[in-house]
């Protein structure tokens, strides 16, 4: 294993870890559950795409959508390095893992630039 | 050891739940990009995806990951706890106490966010 | 109440011929003994050949851990009546290279413990005329992990220390921590480089189950997460201002 980026990867997997259990159930309660399940009406789409509008709530919503990839890429890939025991792909793990997170934080990004 | 070794403890187990919670954040993550990506598109799109979010498949995955974003959330906090020294003068605060921060600020930012969408 | 109980014993001799295996043994069952109480009794009474190690029976030396009903504990402070009706077993600690029986070789968190450096060290040279003065407050920062008896409990929890060969585990880097917290040591520098390199504590999942066996309430995962909070702190300040100080 090389740890000369860690410390690097370790940072943005706690700043993500943090947001996303402070942010994510709710969000989830609200549009995975509540809304299905009928006990609340949808969000109307108006007033939705307002509220994401600004710049400033879009570099919001990218910030946690990034970090809580990045949380997951390192926690992931970790998963698999110690649960199945694939300490001879630790090269590859990492590319996979901290790669998919990032294209997908770009094609976040790409949405939410062009929203 | 056996690649199972995580069978073999009760708090391995649980251990390795935790760990899997990730993949509750990444599903969901990505699942609001989609919504996102439809409310970019317009009404139709936005109202197709509110309608795809009621299918039995979506709603069992979302009920599990809802289930995992749980685990990792109190996970979270409890452990949290552990690694964060504070103290106040000269005294470490408890680590209960740090935790208990942890659970107010959930609080409130879930019901900030209830209440920005209502 | 009943009268005998059972131990299933791991026994290995590298003298011998067969490799290892399991033994039953019955002893006396009682109240007031724990499981070294009856390791003892086998000892004396029944099979001399038995080897472990103890020595304090009052969780103070750290030589009596083993794996009971695969459970890492001090055997001098685990109750026969607890684990009843039986029947239990006993086997050295998981992890481990096995000398003899119950007896394991622990040369590699002595050669880690070294590696460390777990002792105070002054930058500047010892002034001996000087006290190095410290307040209860200053002891207190490091007082808990200072409490490691050295069991090795905590190793036979961690699957990483199994998993990754390499990695020094728990106890040392708890170890490593009760220096670089107390206010006379200067070694704090020197430690991060050797935890931040192959083996120290980037290997850490936070299983966290060495501080559940910890007799001595160590709390060494605590410990390492603290050093990786640490850790990242001085790698951006390294990264981002490297003018200034880590
Ligand atoms: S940290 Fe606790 S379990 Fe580990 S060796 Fe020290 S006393 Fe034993
Ligand atoms: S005999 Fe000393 S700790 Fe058990």
């Amino acid at each position: 294993m090389k740890h000369q980026f860690e410390p690097f990867w370790w940072s943005w997997f706690s700043a993500g870890g943090t947001l996303s259990a402070l942010v994510l159930p709710v969000v989830m309660m609200i549009f995975g559950i509540s809304v299905p399940f009928g006990w609340i009406d949808d969000p109307e789409y108006d007033k939705l795409k307002s509220l994401i509008a600004p710049v400033s709530s879009r570099i919001l919503i990218f910030i946690c959508i990034s970090l809580s990839l990045l949380h997951w890429a390192h926690r992931f890939r970790f998963t698999l390095y110690d649960g199945l025991q694939l300490q001879h792909l630790n090269r590859s793990l990492a590319i996979l893992c901290y790669g998919s997170a990032i294209l997908i934080s770009l094609f976040a990004g790409y949405v939410l630039w062009n929203f | 050891m056996t690649i199972f070794w995580w069978t073999r403890k009760k708090s391995y187990l649980r251990f390795i739940l935790r760990e899997l919670t990730s993949l509750a954040v990444a599903f969901f993550t990505i699942e609001m990009i989609f919504l996102f990506w439809s409310l970019k598109e317009g009404p139709d799109v936005y109202h197709e995806f509110m309608e795809f979010l009621r299918s039995p498949v979506l709603v069992f995955l979302n009920l599990s990951a809802m289930a995992g974003l749980l685990f990792h959330s109190i996970t979270w906090f409890n452990l949290s706890a552990k690694a964060i020294v504070v103290k106040i003068g000269k005294a470490r605060i408890p680590g209960k106490l740090v935790a208990s921060v942890n659970y107010i600020a959930w609080i409130i930012i879930s019901a900030v966010i209830v209440w920005i969408l209502y | 109440m009943q009268q005998q109980i059972t131990l299933e014993i791991f026994r290995y001799n590298p003298d011998d011929k067969e490799g290892p295996a399991y033994k039953k043994y019955e002893v006396p069952f009682r109240k007031d003994w724990v499981i070294l109480d009856a390791l003892n009794h086998i000892k004396d009474r029944i099979d001399g050949t038995l080897s472990f190690r103890w020595s304090c029976r009052m969780g103070i030396c750290g030589s009596c851990g083993m794996k009971v009903n695969g459970n890492p504990v001090l055997t001098c402070a685990s109750f026969l009546e607890k684990l009843a009706p039986g029947p239990i077993r006993i086997e050295p600690l998981e992890y481990f290279p096995v000398i003899r029986d119950l007896v394991i070789n622990m040369d590699d968190f002595m050669d880690n413990l070294k590696k460390v450096r777990s002792w105070i060290i002054h930058e500047k040279d010892d002034n001996l005329d000087e006290e190095y003065l410290q307040t209860p407050d200053q002891l207190s920062d490091y007082k808990q992990y200072s409490m490691c008896i050295n069991c090795m409990l905590c190793y036979s929890a961690c699957p990483v220390y199994g998993l990754e060969p390499g990695f020094m585990g728990p106890a040392v880097i708890a170890l490593a921590q009760r220096y670089n917290m107390d206010s006379r040591d200067d070694g704090n520098k020197l430690r991060m480089d050797i935890m931040n390199a192959e083996g120290g504590i980037w290997h850490c999942t936070f299983v966290g189950d060495c501080s559940a066996v910890c007799p001595k309430n160590v709390d060494p995962a605590g410990a390492i997460q603290r050093y990786k909070l640490e850790g990242a702190r001085a790698w951006w300040t390294r990264w981002l201002l490297p003018w200034g100080k880590e």
